[in-house]
């Protein structure tokens, strides 16, 4: 575990402080000012200066934090709304991008890379509805849910982007201090009566609201390295047949669900305001989950940066989060006969990849016969594909302009490490 | 400037004057372009079933892959060589347009110089191709994009009257599908020009192939779920496939040798006839096993995969010329040790593996047409004894049933 990645570990600016008591109260499902009785919600916990009564604090304090309450959620089951804002999920306030009323911020042991961007994510489940567990897919979320993915890159008081995994001056509690990161996108995934739906809006310049774009976008963006480097490529947004892309994660039904909130992915402590607690156990806790035992028994993927983790998990981790959503075997990428998702699957080599010979390569073969060559990396078609940033060749084939440099060291060690050969 | 650049988009006198005489409307570099782009994928996206989306004549210009996941939609341009899709200079996306839906028609466009695969279908039924070109416009080239028409794990296909040029894998191709017909294409200097992969009845007629590596392949490749058989091959002309190979080494294709007509590739129950075939340098036919590939291992084929053809007929077809110069070393060499500097290989040539396991009398490869003849290349043998002994292809298969849509 990382704390360091934690948003506890940031001070929150002072104008912040003022109100997320309210806010705490808000969420704070688990608080005895509202236990959670079964099956249904108090009324008071969504509007904001009922909740101000709740808590014994000085009349200043709740005026202030009464005159700007915590923006209520909608989830928009028919139409798409064309700024972010409207959502409520996520919204600006001053220099602070806040959370709604009852949005909870999750993150993932191991995340897709999308050009080195930091991430932040939030889900908003309707009053009284709850999430099925399941063991090996995403949690099955109640419809009205909400997710926000929120794309953004931490900047230098100059204002550069910066390439960088550390993401410790992000936060401003729960929400983003503005005055450190810059928004790029935030992907919307609704679960309505017909599906889920998927939305990319695009931050404006102003960063005061966000943009439906569903055709997608190209966005020229400079960062700089920690080295010092510089980096400059086309961000590229999807477009909502895209977002579909990856997110039918059954090619078959073409139905698109979540992918990073299944159990495998959630399985990890999460820093709270109300204090540090595994997500699952969380969720549970608040009566938004039924049919959760334990964290324990619970698959639990590696944080692949966790150097304490085995090479193996740490590299299944890897591509579970970022191929495994194609490559499995129903996925799109069921068509290659590579399965790469859920690590603690074994898989025959003909599929996992082990001296594999590709099916419909093309340049993505990059000269080498075998998807996975033990000892050898640099011959091996998987290593070559995720270098790329070739769009014939590359792998993922979206959602990315840059390889994850760290992520390709990562899986050149664990083929390198592997014993054998191929004939 | 402008209008100088349309024009080379036209190859053809006289539609290159028609066109500098009516510019179309969306001009290679003007910032309309872009406005067209997200017109056309907005309207994908918005697409009901039934709809037709209607592209008119001109050169439009994208720069990342267009997308549709709607089913029951026709997707229709002004010609194949009147409405051109370009994708020079894509920034994202593996395929120039990406289908994931059934019912779907696309007709009457071309689409060119896109970075990976011009038009993949992934998982759809009800295909209908039709007056569709895919080019690459520089010609061959190891950096073109693979597929030009790919559909894959599709049922009931219909590609005809299309065109496919320069893909740097296979012109037309046709994977893990069922219930397909490629009629009346014309696939030229692609590295395979038509292929089916892993596909069960398929019928192949009326294309013409030449100026590719290898003309038409029937291939089955392991570790996928569906074992690909019965195709039949027929009233195709192949001629002169001796194109070198530009694929990249470790696809599947590279280990065509240029100068090759048909070739199947452990696939079984492929029915040959009535095709003309002609001068294909190495060999008119090439029959062989997945042995012959070259990735050939314990570990990464799957024990269930069948790397043998079986139940091959190959009837009434008219050779002329061809395996007069093979492009493979071991083949040249053999070549000049049995039929002399100035001789031929014989039309059909089988790589000679063979699944002991099967009973006795099973028919891998049957043989009435004529006076063309098989060579055993010996491959288990390393070439060392070639045969001519052309007993064994002494048989008949029964015909294979026409495929209806």
């Amino acid at each position: 575990m990382t704390l360091s990645f934690l948003p506890s570990k940031n001070p929150p600016p002072p104008v912040f402080q003022t109100t997320s008591p309210v806010n705490r109260v808000g969420k704070g499902r688990a608080l005895p000012f509202f236990p959670r009785k079964r099956g249904k919600w108090p009324r008071e916990r969504s509007i904001g200066v009922l909740r101000c009564r709740g808590l014994i604090v000085p009349l200043l304090l709740i005026l202030a934090a009464c005159s700007a309450p915590t923006p209520k959620i909608s989830p928009f089951m028919d139409e798409n709304p064309p700024n972010l804002s409207a959502w409520g999920i996520v919204t600006v306030d001053d220099d602070r991008l806040t959370l709604g009323v009852d949005a909870m911020p999750y993150d993932l042991n191991s995340a897709l890379y999308t050009d080195a961007a930091h991430k932040l994510r939030v889900l908003w489940m309707p009053l009284g509805k709850r999430a099925i567990y399941r063991e090996e897919q995403a949690l099955d979320f109640p419809v009205g849910t909400v997710i926000a993915k929120t794309f953004y890159y931490p900047k230098s008081n100059t204002g550069v982007l910066l390439n960088t995994h550390d993401m410790s001056a992000d936060f401003a509690g729960e929400g983003l201090n503005l005055n450190t990161v810059r928004l790029i996108e935030t992907r919307i995934l609704v679960h309505r009566q017909s599906g889920w739906a998927a939305l990319p809006y695009i931050w404006n310049d102003a960063q005061d609201d966000a943009v439906l774009e569903r055709t997608g976008g190209a966005l020229p963006i400079h960062l700089q390295k920690d080295n010092g480097d510089g980096q400059d490529f086309i961000y590229v947004v999807p477009n909502a047949n895209q977002c579909a892309g990856c997110h039918a994660v059954n090619a078959t039904t073409k139905a698109i669900q979540p992918i990073g909130p299944a159990p495998r992915h959630l399985n990890k402590t999460y820093s709270y305001p109300g204090g540090s607690e595994n997500q699952l156990e969380h969720l549970a806790r608040l009566g938004y989950l039924s049919g959760f035992e334990s964290a324990n028994t619970a698959p639990r993927n590696a944080n692949w940066r966790d150097e304490s983790a085995s090479l193996d998990r740490r590299a299944r981790a890897w591509l579970d989060i970022n191929c495994g959503h194609c490559h499995n075997p129903v996925g799109v990428a069921d068509t290659s006969a590579l399965y790469l998702d859920r690590p603690e699957h074994a898989y025959p080599s003909g599929n996992a990849g082990l001296c594999k010979p590709p099916v419909a390569a093309g340049q993505g073969t990059g000269g080498y016969r075998f998807d996975i060559v033990p000892g050898k990396a640099e011959q091996s078609i998987l290593w070559y594909r995720m270098a790329s940033t070739n769009p014939a060749v590359m792998m993922p084939e979206l959602g990315r302009s840059t390889a994850d440099d760290d992520g390709v060291a990562l899986i050149a060690d664990w083929i390198n490490a592997m014993e054998g050969d191929c004939y | 400037m402008n209008i100088i650049r349309l024009c080379v988009g036209f190859t053809v006198l006289a539609l290159l004057l028609a066109s500098c005489d009516n510019p179309p409307a969306k001009t290679p570099t003007s910032p309309q372009d872009t406005a067209f782009q997200k017109q056309l994928q907005t309207q994908l996206l918005d697409a009901k079933s039934g709809d037709v989306i209607i592209i008119p004549e001109g050169i439009f210009h994208f720069d990342r892959s267009l997308s549709l996941t709607v089913d029951g939609v026709t997707i229709r341009g002004a010609g194949h060589d009147k409405t051109i899709l370009s994708f020079k200079g894509q920034i994202a996306g593996a395929e120039g347009i990406l289908v994931t839906a059934s019912d779907f028609t696309i007709e009457n466009l071309a689409i060119e110089d896109t970075k990976g695969d011009a038009l993949k279908i992934n998982e759809g039924k009800n295909i209908v191709v039709r007056f569709v070109r895919t080019e690459w416009t520089n010609g061959p080239d190891v950096n073109n994009g693979a597929y030009g028409i790919y559909p894959v794990q599709t049922q009931n296909v219909l590609i005809e009257d299309s065109i496919a040029i320069g893909a740097s894998d296979a012109g037309i191709y046709v994977g893990q599908s069922k219930d397909i017909i490629m009629r009346r294409n014309r696939v030229e200097f692609n590295v395979a020009g038509l292929e089916v992969e892993n596909s069960i009845n398929a019928d192949v007629y009326d294309n013409v192939a030449t100026n590719n590596t290898g003309g038409i392949l029937v291939f089955n490749l392991p570790n996928l779920e569906q074992r690909g058989y019965q195709t039949r091959v027929h009233d195709n002309v192949v001629i002169a496939n001796n194109l070198k190979n530009f694929a990249h080494k470790g696809a599947i294709v590279a280990s065509v040798p240029a100068g090759t007509g048909i070739i199947i590739s452990a696939n079984d129950n492929v029915e040959i006839f009535d095709n003309i075939i002609k001068n294909n340098k190495t060999s008119n036919i090439v029959i062989s096993s997945y042995f012959s590939i070259g990735s050939m291992n314990e570990k990464g084929i799957k024990e269930s995969f069948d790397p043998y053809p079986e139940g091959i007929f190959i009837h009434d077809n008219e050779f002329e010329g061809g395996g007069n110069a093979p492009s493979l070393l071991e083949l040249k060499a053999l070549k000049l040790a049995m039929f002399g500097l100035k001789g031929k290989l014989p039309d059909i040539m089988w790589d000679g593996y063979i699944n002991e396991a099967l009973p006795a009398g099973t028919k891998r490869l049957c043989v009435q047409n004529g006076a063309a003849q098989v060579i055993n290349v010996d491959g288990p043998g390393g070439n060392k004894n070639p045969s001519m002994d052309q007993s064994a292809y002494d048989c008949t298969l029964p015909p294979l049933p026409e495929v209806k849509l």
